[in-house]
């Protein structure tokens, strides 16, 4: 038990570091590490909860896909540094004050809410139980999801052919 | 204290939310502001999976939180595209200053 805390800690650390760099960072690159740190630690954060599917899901969609397209437009786009902004100051500060409510406020709920814990022990095998879920309970939003996917690759297609057609 | 509960992740949860919120809020590079919504659908995304294995049971949260991620890749993808499109018309893609929609 003790050293699922001790991982827990280290895993919570990763996660809220990287996170705190997404959101500090001036150089938009050290950014997209920080969101690197923080996608692997939720997805240890994951594993602890014994959704070791949901974990992998997480490595191969976020860390293989979203990051490295996240990464892919940082280097497009390269804007490294936030330059400019007169005024940055008082957002952050703005932002922080915002930051503490918020966080405060949620974890004040979440530890002080009476939750209605379940004893029931955690499913061992996830990838059967999510498959057959996926088929049978799911089956509908199953099948949504394909068609938002699909309308997301032509959508994404026809933004990136208007974008050319311009150039001409 | 050495075990773990709902709890902690639900801290987590917070806290994740909130430094997306900053992120949104204080960052003017767009993709910037793309990765602390990532962070926000990340934070909901973690409470799925800890309620679904403190309070409800069973695999709901998890296929909940299968469906988020699925999501969160569209949306990535097609805010990514938009940005690079702006990008390619305005050579530019501060937030406060890409204040038009079309040339």
């Amino acid at each position: 038990m003790h050293s699922e805390f001790v991982i827990f800690l280290f895993l919570a650390l990763a996660t809220i570091g990287g996170a705190g760099g997404v959101a500090l960072s001036r150089n938009i690159f050290w950014s997209a590490m920080g969101l690197l740190s923080c996608l692997v630690g939720v997805g240890g954060l994951y594993v602890l909860l014994s959704a070791d599917f949901v974990a992998i899901t997480q490595v191969l969609v976020y860390i293989g896909g979203v990051l490295v397209l996240i990464i892919f437009a940082v280097m497009l786009t390269s804007q490294i540094q936030d330059i400019n902004v007169s005024n940055r100051s008082m957002g952050l500060v703005g932002g922080c004050v915002i930051f503490l409510i918020v966080a405060t406020m949620l974890s004040f709920v979440a530890i002080w809410a009476p939750w209605k814990l379940t004893d029931k022990a955690p499913v061992v095998d996830t990838t059967v139980a999510i498959g057959n879920g996926l088929l049978g309970t799911w089956l509908l939003p199953f099948e949504i999801v394909s068609v938002v996917l699909l309308a997301t690759l032509i959508g994404a297609i026809v933004i990136a052919r208007k974008e050319v057609k311009s150039d001409d | 204290m050495a075990n773990l509960t709902l709890n902690h992740f639900l801290v987590i949860g917070a806290l994740l939310f909130g430094f997306g919120l900053l992120a949104v809020v204080t960052r003017r590079n767009a993709v910037a502001v793309l990765m602390g919504i990532e962070l926000i659908l990340n934070a909901a995304n973690l409470n799925l999976v800890a309620f679904g294995r403190y309070v409800a049971g069973g695999i709901s949260g998890q296929v909940f939180g299968l469906f988020v991620i699925v999501l969160a890749a569209a949306e990535a993808a097609v805010g990514l595209a938009i940005i690079l499109t702006i990008y390619q018309m305005l050579r530019n893609i501060d937030t406060s200053r890409t204040t038009t929609l079309k040339q």
